[in-house]
């Protein structure tokens, strides 16, 4: 029996995986010593604990376990590593490089740089949601100190070349930070080649508990960022602040399992990815946003024309879904990046993004597929744009009384 | 965002969807907002001899609430005459379907669009002959 709602929501967060869970309990109940305490066994356990799971994390994205500092997020991370280096390197220059598509966590934190004084690039994307190479080596100035670039975008899952970006800004001295939130365990990440500096995980997207994530600051050649929470100089000053041992556990058993079953589940995702996508495009006006090649397995964002999104979502409020991001949703802006992919607002407003996870069955996709069909036609039916679009119509000629 | 019953009952069995021959001279239709304001609304009204609104359809391109919103002014027009429905307002609507405030403009553009379906009706029976229109068609 299909339990519903289905959740088709895995990029706003994913469960924790039952063996994440596991893990975790005892570091809440016997275990619970402080990381920081060196005089007895309970702080020694969990400081251990914690090592096991920096070397598990580390191992996931080919990093040294000393290049990884705990924060509470992905969002945290980012504002270390960018402000934390916007802030070290201040008289080295003041412009800063990043992309119109990022999480808000990169864009609002690069507004307040501007505030700061320093002066921030934002690049647009082609209409598949890519940053064109040549775009991004012509935005780097000789007074340029860092671009921010997201691996994989978590609307529409298209995954940006960041190892000829890190090679573009290593040659021009020019600090590199991936916002990698969106990317653990959906692609392989080996920071031991690739020329990034900085890298922002969070816990909560990959099978892990919220409240927990990573920076990763690279020590070859060694890169300084200035803390930006202060205290009793945990994580060697960059992180001050009690580690929060049951979630770093989760979040390294979380990592862990994503390295060793990342290539035969995304297999398994992309399987079902593909028919919800060819189930869903039987209809009219149904268009994909983003590239269909560059983008993980797990993504699915796409636009029914002349059906706005928000009633569509209330239509299918047994497969959860969402428009735009879930950080954004609230809004009745239509999404930000989808804008930036230079679509119409009809079809902007009318999106919904779909990710698929570890626990989606075929069953759940099926059953979406038949749902979605049912409810965008009832809409359309009831949709004064559908009406004039089967009438030849040309939407875009009218002259709307805006309001 | 949370919905009150009575939005979703409206959204959930919408009455009065569908549309009438924009060309008879009984119909009047309004047409408001933009599609890329993220609502479009199209309300058709039919009017008798007498001039009282006998029936009205809608269309709407939009959230739950600009759908319950144009739903609820259908039913409430039918039965009473131009003039009466000239003084439906949108708060009325608001108050009605527990909108709310980041939802009120949907309630305006229900009140715009019956409007907009009464000046279409009058105007295709001469502007100055105002709640008279009905008898000239006649």
């Amino acid at each position: 029996m299909l339990a519903l709602p289905v959740y088709l929501d895995y990029s706003a967060t994913t469960p924790v995986d039952p063996r994440v869970v596991d893990k975790m309990i005892p570091f809440l109940r016997e275990q619970f010593g402080n990381p920081a305490s060196r005089s007895h066994a309970f702080g020694w356990g969990a400081e251990s604990a914690v090592e096991t799971a920096r070397a598990q994390v580390a191992a996931l994205v080919g990093a040294d376990p000393r290049e990884i500092v705990w924060t509470s997020g992905a969002t945290e991370s980012i504002n270390l590593a960018v402000k934390g280096a916007a802030h070290f390197y201040k008289e080295r220059g003041r412009h800063l490089v990043t992309v119109k598509t990022e999480h808000k966590a990169t864009l609002d934190t690069m507004r307040e740089l501007e505030r700061e004084g320093f002066e921030v690039t934002y690049l647009d994307v082609d209409e598949n949601g890519m940053v064109g190479l040549d775009v991004f080596t012509q935005s780097l100035r000789k007074d340029t100190i860092l671009a921010s670039v997201m691996y994989v975008n978590n609307e529409i899952g298209v995954i940006q070349d960041i190892p000829a970006m890190g090679e573009i800004c290593r040659e021009r001295g020019v600090l590199f930070h991936v916002d990698s939130a969106q990317a653990t365990g959906k692609l392989p990440i080996d920071l031991a080649s690739l020329k990034v500096d900085l890298m922002s995980f969070s816990a909560h997207k990959t099978y892990g508990p919220k409240g927990v994530g990573a920076l990763y600051i690279q020590r070859k050649p060694r890169i300084r960022i200035e803390a930006q929470i202060h205290g009793g100089g945990h994580e060697r000053g960059f992180r001050s602040g009690t580690l929060p041992t049951h979630q770093i556990v989760g979040m390294g058993e979380a990592f862990r399992i994503a390295g060793e079953e990342m290539a035969n589940e995304n297999d398994r995702i992309r399987m079902l990815r593909d028919k919800l996508l060819r189930g869903l495009t039987r209809m009219d006006e149904v268009y994909v946003n983003g590239d269909m090649e560059r983008r993980v397995p797990h993504n699915l964002n796409l636009s029914f024309n002349f059906v706005e999104g928000e009633s569509l979502i209330m239509a299918i409020k047994d497969v959860a879904v969402s428009s735009g991001s879930a950080c954004t949703s609230a809004s009745l802006e239509p999404s930000y990046v989808l804008r930036a992919l230079g679509r119409s607002d009809e079809l902007a407003h009318s999106s919904i993004r779909f990710t698929i996870g570890r626990f989606t069955t075929e069953e759940e996709v099926d059953f979406a597929i038949d749902l979605i069909n049912a409810k965008v036609g009832k809409l359309r039916e009831m949709s004064p744009l559908w009406e004039m679009h089967l009438d030849g119509v040309d939407l875009s000629k009218v002259q709307w009384a805006a309001h | 965002m949370a919905y009150s019953e009575k939005v979703i009952d409206h959204y959930e069995n919408p009455r009065n969807v569908g549309a009438f021959d924009k060309a008879d001279p009984h119909v009047g239709t309004g047409m408001v907002g933009a599609p890329a304001c993220g609502d479009v609304m199209k309300l058709q009204i039919k009017v008798n001899n007498e001039g009282i609104i006998e029936d009205a359809k809608f269309k709407t391109y939009g959230c739950g609430s600009a759908i319950a919103s144009s739903s609820l002014v259908t039913e409430w027009v039918k039965g009473k005459s131009l003039d009466e429905a000239m003084q439906l307002k949108n708060t009325q609507i608001a108050n009605e379907l527990a909108l709310p405030p980041v939802k009120i403009h949907c309630s305006i553009l229900a009140e715009d669009a019956i409007k907009a379906a009464i000046d279409d009706y009058r105007q295709k029976h001469g502007a100055a002959e105002g709640a008279d229109a009905a008898r000239a068609a006649a």
